[in-house]
């Protein structure tokens, strides 16, 4: 029996280890740090000011930016530019229907796009658009194949090549950020995007050290307790 | 086998354990209620919906009144002309409570002869103390309210009245006077309801 | 004797005024105090009473969820990123209940499995065995009803499938699932009855047969490692079984441990792997459910996935996929069998000899590989080649499944014959410690 209480412990460890199912893609790992409260910043100005136009945030409330260190009058100030007030959620004003007619699809709310997605797998998408003449936009992706989205980017990243032969992308323009500053750029961004799809993150990982210790000295006093009551059995 | 010596021990033993764990696993429970009990306090949705309102003063001509909107209550801004301000004290002996004396009714700082911060300028929440009907405005003196009426409001519902200072007059249904509500002006032309300077 | 008007409130006074009035003191005594249990309990008699602690948490965290929750086609998605972000502690909250879930279904498997292997479902406890595959079919009934709440692309889609299952019955079938839906598809109308369901019919209906669970173990008194009767040897003055120890205060005490052991497995999920990988939270879920997107990989939640692997091994038989639903049914439904298919004379797998070890081996091997091939899609594997006889083309995995379906239902269909047939050991008359 013992043999089969092992073998579940470990199931239990493969299976806590299996992540998301990519379909035979190589992701680039993102550079996700939720304590980096600079980066945030810098990733949320971009995505205000660069993504915010076609997604909306509906789920987010300018508000919540004070968890990355922001206050509500440098939000007021800067970002606050589809609402009235702090406390309202990052909405936009394109509706669903003209979208739907202008970009074949309608952009997606953001607010837990890194849950559904994975940082990863938008790092590297952020990262992965190349020249397509074939494409309505221009663009497509070696993440996305027919992505509908243009590179949004494109001016900062420049333009990329995509080699079929090695499947492997060549920078043929480069745009205002070396290739070094676009990927800390996007790594801004999707650290940003990962502290918005679960601003409670980094309470939660706080909070469960001190309730693990709490619960670390009932189990030490229960089986104290224990012992002592069943000294009474032979 | 265990000698008297040894039992006693054990239930000293044992009662410490017992109260120990007790103990602690109150403390857990407490613990775990506080979010709990959290959960069920206004959520952010229900805050940014109570977030402070502004209002422009700009518009409000002396001896006229705008409401707005503040928590799903209406808020009455009343701009008093001279006469209706310098009237005020001569409705003192016939109201319930003309110097103030309940307190939460208004805030420390309208606890004065006008009931405002500045003296024209009436804010009050538009809500009758009776049983909570909205009166109406009645800012002119008499009209259909009869000759010794100097301005203010009435409250349809079970007569209440009130004067030019939210105050209710004695013979109401209403026990005390209207609400003010805590604000603050940003500036001369803007007045911030839901917020004031106390912290 | 005069019969004196207790107006003091003493303690033994307030007692003694409840007691005049509910059977409270005879209460504690019946079925704490002079509730002998087996001493002998060990590793696998702790997750009884972890069940009805998670039944617990289940239903204060689903209570407080529900202040907050809507459940409409367009406001639920949206009402539980609500909860996560702008209701105080409300990431807490639904991190509790998502993990209670899936950890409710990991204490009764490993429940199930401590009957199985002791034959705690033997005489005399067929009915509270009964009892127990009630719960655990209301049990899989709540899971599946709640799993549709957030209305996610799985959310959605899980119940697309499920709801689809039921139209394969044949006559009824399509009417069948017309009325479970309550809608041509599943829409508004599926979400607020599963709600419903979800909310008030299965937690009184578990409520309920919990408690019938719990007045069959006490009528009976509960088995133990050994399958020794305790009941068979009294204490010739005292007449409390010699084997039997007070329920209270020693398993009281000794569950406190399993209790604090649960929290910290379940306080280590909430806190640091709420997702599990996906397994508890799935990616897909995050994304608000689309009538007109079908997901690349519908997957049921783990704990349903040995059943789906059976449904999917089943090929349709004469155009219908019914055959594949009624195996997947009767997968369920065939542990109520289980008192009247084992034949041992003997209740413990200790003494049950290697053969019966054998299979329950095998069928714990089954579900296993049941449950992980049900997470991936057929084609995980690839296919076998062409050139090989009957499993040409075929998915690997289909083939895999389709074995271990077998295996499953064996396990079942031939214990008359193998617990007859397997060599017992001498069972002692008294408890032992292993």
């Amino acid at each position: 029996m013992k043999i089969l209480s092992k073998l579940f412990l470990i199931f239990i460890f493969v299976f806590s280890n299996v992540g998301f199912t990519n379909e035979h893609l190589t992701l680039d790992k993102a550079p996700v740090d939720l304590s980096d409260q600079a980066s945030l910043q810098r990733g949320a100005k971009t995505f205000i000011n660069y993504c915010l136009n076609c997604h909306s945030a509906n789920y987010m409330r300018y508000n919540r930016l004070k968890d990355i260190g922001l206050s509500d009058n440098l939000i007021k100030d800067n970002l606050l530019f589809t609402a009235e007030k702090v406390g309202e959620p990052m909405k936009i004003a394109m509706n669903k229907k003209d979208a739907k007619v202008w970009f074949g699809a309608v952009p997606p709310d953001l607010s837990v796009e890194v849950r559904a997605r994975g940082s990863d797998w938008i790092y590297s998408y952020l990262r992965g658009y190349y020249r397509d003449p074939s494409r309505p936009t221009g663009w497509n992706n070696t993440v996305f194949d027919k992505t509908a989205m243009p590179h949004i980017l494109w001016k900062l990243q420049g333009d990329q090549k995509l080699n079929e032969e090695h499947h492997t992308l060549e920078l043929v323009k480069p745009g205002t950020l070396s290739a070094k500053e676009y990927d800390a750029f996007v790594g801004d961004l999707v650290n940003y995007l990962t502290f918005m799809s679960e601003p409670s993150k980094v309470k939660r990982l706080h909070m469960g050290y001190y309730v693990l210790l709490f619960l670390g000295l009932l189990l030490v006093l229960t089986v104290k307790l224990k012992k002592e009551f069943w000294k009474d059995i032979k | 086998m265990a000698n008297h010596q040894d039992e006693k021990i054990d239930k000293k033993k044992r009662s410490f354990l017992i109260a120990a764990t007790t103990v602690t696993g109150a403390i857990g429970a407490g613990a775990i209620a506080v979010p709990f009990l959290s959960s069920m306090t206004p959520s952010e949705r229900a805050k940014a919906a109570g977030a402070p309102v502004e209002v422009d003063l700009s518009k409000i001509e002396a001896g006229s009144m705008i409401t707005t909107e503040w928590r799903g209550q209406p808020v009455w801004i009343v701009n008093r002309s001279k006469a209706m301000l310098d009237d005020l004290k001569k409705n003192d002996p016939n109201l319930s409570d003309p110097n103030l004396d309940v307190i939460s009714q208004q805030p420390s700082y309208c606890k004065n002869a006008t009931r405002s911060l500045k003296p024209n300028l009436l804010v009050l929440v538009g809500i009758c103390t009776h049983l909570g009907c909205s009166p109406t405005a009645k800012l002119q003196t008499q009209g259909d309210m009869g000759e010794n009426w100097s301005g203010g409001f009435f409250c349809p519902c079970h007569g209440s009245r009130f004067d030019l200072a939210g105050r209710v007059y004695k013979g109401s249904p209403a026990p005390i006077n209207l609400v003010v509500p805590p604000h603050k002006y940003i500036n001369d032309s803007t007045l911030l309801i839901g917020e004031d300077n106390k912290g | 004797m005069k019969t004196e008007i207790k107006t003091k409130k003493t303690k033994g006074g307030l007692m003694a005024w409840v007691d005049e009035r509910f059977p409270l003191s005879s209460l504690i005594t019946n079925h704490l105090t002079e509730y002998y249990a087996p001493k002998n309990f060990n590793f696998w008699y702790y997750f009884g009473a972890l069940a009805l602690l998670t039944l617990v948490l289940q239903m204060i965290t689903g209570l407080l969820l529900t202040m907050h929750y809507k459940p409409d086609a367009e406001l639920a998605f949206a009402s539980v990123e609500f909860i996560m972000r702008d209701v105080s502690f409300g990431w807490l909250i639904r991190y509790m209940h998502s993990t209670g879930a899936s950890l409710f279904f990991v204490v009764i498997y490993l429940h199930m499995f401590k009957s199985l292997i002791y034959g705690s479902y033997k005489n005399p406890r067929e009915l509270l065995w009964l009892f127990g595959v009630a719960i655990f079919l209301c049990l899989m009934g709540e899971a599946f009803f709640g799993y549709l709440l957030p209305w996610g692309q799985m959310s959605y889609w899980g119940a697309q499938v499920i709801v689809n299952l039921f139209s394969t019955i044949p006559f009824i079938g399509p009417d069948l699932s017309e009325w479970l839906r309550g809608d041509y598809l599943v829409s508004d109308a599926t979400l607020n009855r599963f709600f419903a369901f979800h909310v008030i019919a299965l937690p009184i209906a578990l409520l309920g047969l919990v408690f019938f669970h719990l007045v069959a173990l006490h009528e009976v008194g509960s088995n133990n490692p050994d399958g020794v009767d305790i009941k068979k040897n009294l204490d010739k003055k005292t007449s409390i079984p010699l084997d039997g120890i007070p329920f209270h205060p020693y398993y009281t005490v000794k569950d406190l441990i399993g209790v604090s052991v649960f929290l910290i497995v379940f306080v280590l999920i909430v806190f640091y792997l709420p997702e599990m990988g996906g397994y508890f939270l799935e990616a897909n879920n995050f994304i608000p459910a689309d009538p007109l997107k079908t997901p690349a990989h519908i997957a049921p939640v783990w704990y349903f996935t040995p059943y789906y692997s059976i449904l999917r091994a089943v090929p349709p038989i004469f155009n219908s996929q019914f055959p594949g639903v009624a195996a997947m049914g009767l997968s369920v439904l065939v542990f109520a069998f289980i008192p009247w298919l084992d034949r041992s004379k003997v209740r413990s797998i200790r003494y049950k000899g290697d053969l019966f070890k054998r299979w329950i081996a095998l069928f714990v091997v089954s579900f296993f590989v049941l449950g992980y091939l049900g997470t991936e899609p057929s084609n995980v594997w690839g296919q076998f080649s062409n050139a090989i006889p009957l499993i040409g083309g075929i998915d690997k995995a289909t083939v895999v499944a389709r074995i271990f379906t077998v295996t499953y239902f064996l396990f079942f269909a031939l214990m008359p014959y193998y617990s007859r047939k397997s060599k017992t050991l001498p069972v002692p008359s008294r408890v032992t410690y292993k």
